[in-house]
C-alpha cells in the first residue's frame, strides 16, 4: 500500500508540468489555426454586418491579446473554473460532466472487449504457434486492425441495424422513452453493442498479437521446458506458465491504449451519434473554442494519467520486481 | 421514384416561362393539403444544435428549423398567398404613401405558451429592442426604424426615419419578424436570457426539453390560435451529426424525416428506392442557395473585365448541374435566382460554354499562353460549406486549366476559409454559396456593393467598386414604388451579368427525405423552417 501511495504522489507531482504544457500548447495551436470562434460562428449565423462581428468578438473576449486570455484562463483554472464555452454558450464543466460518462462507458466496454477477447484469442493462437488456427487468427486480426473504425461502424450499422434491425442505428439510449432504473441500463447497453464492437474489435488485434508473441517467446524459456519435463498437462502449461508470463506486457498496453481509445472514440461517437467526449472535442476544434478544447484536453490528460497510474499499481501488484527500485536508490 | 430526377429538372426548365405567374413551382401545389389525421410523434433528423434557439436574434435556417415551430413571425411565406405571404401574428399590413410608416393589424386572442396575452407591446418591444439592435439581418432591414407606436393592443405602427420600401419589408417579414414575449425579456440581458435556450412563443408547438447531443422535444400547444391545429402531438429533433447516420436511421425506421439534404445527393437514388420512403424537392423555393465564383479584384489580372468574362465562358453550367448536383439544381444566369419571379430579369444575356471564345478573350486581354501553355496562375479557395462547393472547386480548376489558367486549390475548414476570404482577402478566386433571402436588398446587393468594411461575411470583399451599381443600390433602398424598385433591380442584374463582379454558376434548393406516412411535406416555400401546423402522420 505504501508503494502505491508513493507512486501516486510521484505521478501527481510529475503531471503538473505536463498539464501546463498541454494548456499552453492547446492555446497556441488553436491560435495558429486560421480563423477564430467568431469566424466559426458566422457560417451558422448566415451573415451579419460589421458591427455585429465586432460586438461578437468583444463579447467572446477575442479582442484581447493571447497573453491576456491565457492568463485569465489559467487564473480561472487555479480556482477550478474551466471557463465558458462559446460554441455551446454554457459552462465547460457542465458540458464535460454531461459527456464524459458516455465516453467512459464506451471506452471501458471497448477496452474490456478488446482485452478479454484479444488475450483469449491470443492464448488460443499462442498455444500452438505456427498452427493453422494461429495463422488464421493472426491474419484475421491484422485485417481487422487495418480497417478504419468509421468504416467498420458503418458496416455494422448497415448489417445489424438497417438490414437485420437487431440493434439501433445510433444514439446512446431510446429518445424520450422515460425509461428508468434497470430498464434504462439495459436500453443503454443495447445501444452500445454496435459502437463498442466497432471500437473494440479494432484494438482487439493489438492484444491478440501481443499475447501471441509473448507466448511464442515463453515457449522457448527454460521453465517451460522444465514444466514439460515434469510431465505437466499441456493445458496447465499453457495457462499457468506460458500465458501468465505473456500477460504482463498486455497490462502495460492497457494503459497506453487508454489514450488511443480516446482518439478512436472521436470517430465512433460521430458515426453512432453518441454525445460523448470525442464528438465534443471535434465540435470544439471546428468552433475554435479554446476554453472548451483546453478543458477537454486537460480532463483527457488527467484520465490517461489516472489510467496509467492504475496500471502501474496493478503492475506492481502483479510483478514484485516492479517498484522495488525506489528502495534501492 | 427513378423518374423524380427528370421531372424535377423539367419543372425547373419550365420555371423561366412560368416565372411571371408567381411561385414557379405552384403547379406542384395544386393538389392542396392532404387529408390529415391528428396525433402522433414525428421524429426528425437535426444535423447540429444551434447555440441559441432565439430566431429574433439569430435569423438563420439552423435556428428556424427548430424554433419556427415555437416562435412565430408576423407573416410566413406561402405559395398562393397575397404577395407570397400568409398572415401569422399580423392579420394585415399596409405601407403609407411616403414610405415612412407601415401599419400592422395584429391577430386577436393569441396567448403566449405561459398563458399571457399577446399584444402590440410584444411587437414593439421585439422590433425596437431585438430586431433592430441585435438581429443579424434586422440590423440591416430595420436600420431606419425610428419608433413603433401602439395605439391599441392589436395595432403596431412602424415609423421610419427614411423612406422604406414596403416591398422590402414584406419580403423580409418571414425571416426578420419573430416576435418575443416582452414580459420575459424586458429589463433583462436579452442575449443571455434563459428563454433563448428554452423558447416561449405563440407557435403551434411548445418547447419541452433539450437533451444536449441527443434531441429536442416539442409538444402540442393545445391553446394554439389556428383552429384544429397543429396536427401532431409531438416533434422530436434527433441530433444526428453524421450524414450516413440520417440515411441509416431513415431506412431503419427510427426517424421519419430528414430535411436540408441531410441525406446527401449521392445517396438519394438508393434511398428513393427503399419502400416507404419518399424524396421531396419542394419546400425550398424561398431558400435558394447560389453557387458563385467570388473574385478578388485587387488582382490586376482579374480586374480586367475580359478575363472575368473568359472565366465565365469556361464554365459548363449544365455539366456542373448534372455532375456536381446530380440534376438537383439549375444553371444560373445572374445574381437573382430564377425562382424569385418578383425580381428575376430573364433578359440578361447568359454566358455560353465557349472555350474558343474564352481563349480569344484572354489573348485579347493581353495574357497569351506561355511556352508551357499557361497564361497565369490563380489561387482558388472553395468554401467547405457543402460537398458541392468543394466538388465545384475541383471542376473549376480543371476547366480553367483547359484555357491555360493554372489554378492552385487551397482547402480550408470553415473558420479558416471565412477569415481568408472575408477578412484577409487572401485569395484570387473563391467558390461561395450565398443564400437568396427573398429580396436583393437583404442578401444580394451586399455581394457587389463597395465600401463594406473588412470582416463582414458573405459580402463584397473582393474590392470591387462600380459607381453605377452603387447608385442603383442606394436608389432602390429608398424607392417606395414597387414597380420602379423592381425596374432598378432589373438594371442591377444586367450590369452585374455584364461586368461580372462575381460569376453566378448554379442555383439549388435542398431535398427532404420522409417516410410516406408524413403528410403535407414541402407545401410552402420555406417549409423546413416554417411552423409545421398542418404536418401530420398517417395512421
Amino acid at each position: 500500500m505504501h508503494r502505491a501511495l508513493t507512486l501516486t504522489r510521484r505521478r501527481i507531482v510529475s503531471s503538473i508540468p505536463v498539464l501546463l504544457i498541454v494548456i499552453v500548447g492547446t492555446f497556441l495551436l488553436l491560435e495558429a489555426a486560421p480563423g477564430d470562434a467568431v469566424d466559426a460562428y458566422l457560417l451558422s449565423l448566415g451573415g451579419g454586418d460589421a458591427g455585429l462581428v465586432a460586438e461578437l468578438r468583444q463579447s467572446y473576449g477575442l479582442d484581447q491579446s493571447l497573453l491576456k486570455r491565457l492568463t485569465l484562463y489559467v487564473g480561472a483554472l487555479l480556482r477550478f473554473d474551466l471557463g465558458w464555452s462559446v460554441t455551446f454558450d454554457r459552462p465547460v464543466l457542465d458540458l464535460i460532466a454531461e459527456r464524459l460518462p458516455n465516453t467512459l462507458w464506451l471506452m471501458g466496454a471497448a477496452t474490456a472487449l478488446a482485452f478479454s477477447l484479444g488475450s483469449f484469442l491470443g492464448i488460443v493462437a499462442g498455444a500452438r504457434p505456427g498452427s493453422l488456427t494461429d495463422r488464421a487468427l493472426s491474419t484475421g486480426s491484422l485485417a481487422l486492425y487495418a480497417v478504419p473504425s468509421f468504416w467498420l461502424g458503418l458496416v455494422l450499422v448497415l448489417v445489424f441495424a438497417v438490414d437485420l434491425r437487431w440493434f439501433p442505428t445510433a444514439g446512446i439510449e431510446t429518445i424520450a422513452s422515460g425509461k428508468t432504473g434497470l430498464a434504462r441500463v439495459a436500453d443503454i447497453a443495447w445501444h452500445l453493442v454496435l459502437p463498442v464492437s466497432a471500437l473494440g474489435f479494432i484494438y482487439l488485434a493489438l492484444f491478440l498479437r501481443m499475447m501471441r508473441t509473448g507466448m511464442t517467446e515463453a515457449w522457448r524459456q527454460d521453465f517451460v521446458l522444465f514444466a514439460r519435463a515434469k510431465g505437466l498437462a499441456r493445458r496447465r502449461i499453457v495457462l499457468r506458465h506460458v500465458a501468465r508470463n505473456a500477460l504482463l506486457p498486455l497490462v502495460t498496453m492497457l494503459g497506453l491504449q487508454a489514450a488511443a481509445m480516446l482518439g478512436g472514440s472521436v470517430v465512433v461517437e460521430s458515426v453512432f451519434a453518441i454525445p460523448g467526449f470525442g464528438r465534443l472535442a471535434h465540435e470544439a476544434v471546428s468552433g475554435r473554442d479554446a476554453p472548451l478544447l483546453t478543458g477537454i484536453i486537460i480532463v483527457s490528460a488527467m484520465l490517461v494519467i489516472v489510467v496509467n497510474l492504475l496500471v502501474d499499481i496493478a503492475y506492481a501488484a502483479l510483478d514484485p520486481r516492479v517498484g522495488s527500485g525506489e528502495a534501492a536508490s | 421514384m427513378a423518374g423524380l430526377l427528370i421531372s424535377r429538372r423539367n419543372l425547373l426548365l419550365g420555371a423561366g416561362a412560368l416565372a411571371a405567374a408567381g411561385w414557379p413551382l405552384r403547379m406542384a401545389w395544386a393538389a392542396g393539403a392532404e387529408e390529415a389525421p391528428r396525433g402522433g410523434r414525428l421524429v426528425v433528423a437535426a444535423d447540429s444544435e444551434p447555440r441559441t434557439l432565439n430566431p429574433a436574434i439569430v435569423a438563420s435556417n439552423g435556428v428556424f428549423f427548430i424554433a419556427s415551430k415555437v416562435i412565430e413571425p408576423l407573416a410566413e411565406a406561402m405559395m398562393d398567398g397575397e404577395g407570397g405571404l400568409a398572415p401569422r401574428l399580423a392579420k394585415s399590413w399596409e405601407g403609407s404613401e411616403d414610405g415612412l410608416s407601415i401599419t400592422f393589424k395584429l391577430r386577436e386572442g393569441v396567448t403566449w405558451h405561459d398563458g399571457e396575452p399577446f399584444t402590440s407591446a410584444d411587437v414593439a418591444f421585439s422590433a425596437m429592442e431585438v430586431w433592430k439592435p441585435l438581429q443579424n439581418l434586422g440590423r440591416v432591414v430595420f436600420a431606419n426604424l425610428d419608433t413603433v407606436e401602439t395605439p391599441d393592443a392589436h395595432t403596431a405602427i412602424f415609423r421610419f426615419s427614411a423612406p422604406t420600401p414596403i416591398q422590402l419589408i414584406r419580403n423580409a417579414l418571414p425571416v426578420v419578424t419573430s416576435v418575443l414575449p416582452k414580459h420575459l425579456y424586458e429589463g433583462t440581458d436579452i442575449a443571455a436570457n434563459p428563454a433563448n435556450k428554452a423558447p416561449v412563443g405563440t407557435g403551434p408547438f411548445k418547447f419541452a426539453e433539450h437533451r444536449p447531443g441527443e434531441y429536442y422535444r416539442l409538444t402540442r400547444n393545445d391553446a394554439y390560435w389556428g383552429e384544429g391545429l397543429p396536427k401532431l402531438d409531438e416533434i422530436i429533433f434527433r441530433v444526428l451529426p453524421d450524414r450516413a447516420a440520417a440515411a441509416s436511421a431513415l431506412e431503419a425506421g427510427e426517424i421519419q424525416l430528414a430535411a436540408f439534404s441531410q441525406v446527401p445527393l449521392v445517396d438519394l437514388e438508393r434511398i428513393a428506392s427503399v419502400p416507404g420512403l419518399k424524396v421531396v424537392t419542394e419546400g425550398y423555393e424561398a431558400l435558394t442557395y447560389q453557387l458563385v465564383v467570388e473574385i478578388n479584384h485587387r488582382n490586376e489580372i482579374l480586374a480586367d473585365q475580359m478575363v472575368r468574362q473568359a472565366i465565365s465562358h469556361t464554365i459548363d453550367r449544365d455539366f456542373v448541374v448534372d455532375t456536381v448536383f446530380l440534376g438537383y439544381a439549375q444553371a444560373a444566369t445572374g445574381p437573382v435566382p430564377q425562382n424569385a419571379p418578383q425580381f428575376y430579369n430573364p433578359d440578361v444575356k447568359p454566358y455560353s460554354f465557349d472555350i474558343e471564345r474564352a481563349n480569344r478573350l484572354l489573348d485579347e486581354a493581353g495574357y497569351p499562353r506561355g511556352e508551357d501553355g499557361k497564361r497565369f496562375s490563380l489561387r482558388l479557395l472553395p468554401a467547405p460549406f457543402f460537398s458541392e462547393t468543394r466538388q465545384f472547386g475541383d471542376y473549376l480548376r480543371q476547366a480553367l486549366g483547359k484555357v491555360g489558367i493554372d489554378v492552385t486549390l487551397v482547402n480550408n475548414d470553415t473558420p479558416a476559409h471565412l477569415k481568408a476570404v472575408y477578412t484577409d482577402h487572401d485569395f484570387d478566386i473563391a467558390v461561395g454559396s450565398p443564400v437568396f433571402r427573398g429580396d436583393p436588398a437583404i442578401s444580394t446587393t451586399i455581394l457587389v456593393q463597395s465600401g463594406i468594411p473588412d470582416g463582414v461575411p458573405f459580402s463584397n470583399q473582393g474590392g470591387y467598386a462600380n459607381a453605377e451599381l452603387d447608385t442603383i443600390i442606394d436608389q432602390a433602398a429608398e424607392t417606395i414604388d414597387t414597380e420602379a424598385r423592381t425596374a432598378l433591380y432589373n438594371d442591377f442584374q444586367r450590369i452585374v451579368v455584364e461586368d461580372l463582379p462575381l460569376i453566378n454558376v448554379a442555383e439549388w434548393g435542398f431535398t427532404t427525405v420522409a417516410s410516406d406516412t408524413v403528410l403535407n411535406v414541402g407545401n410552402n416555400p420555406r417549409w423546413p423552417v416554417s411552423s409545421w401546423t398542418d404536418t401530420a402522420l398517417a395512421s
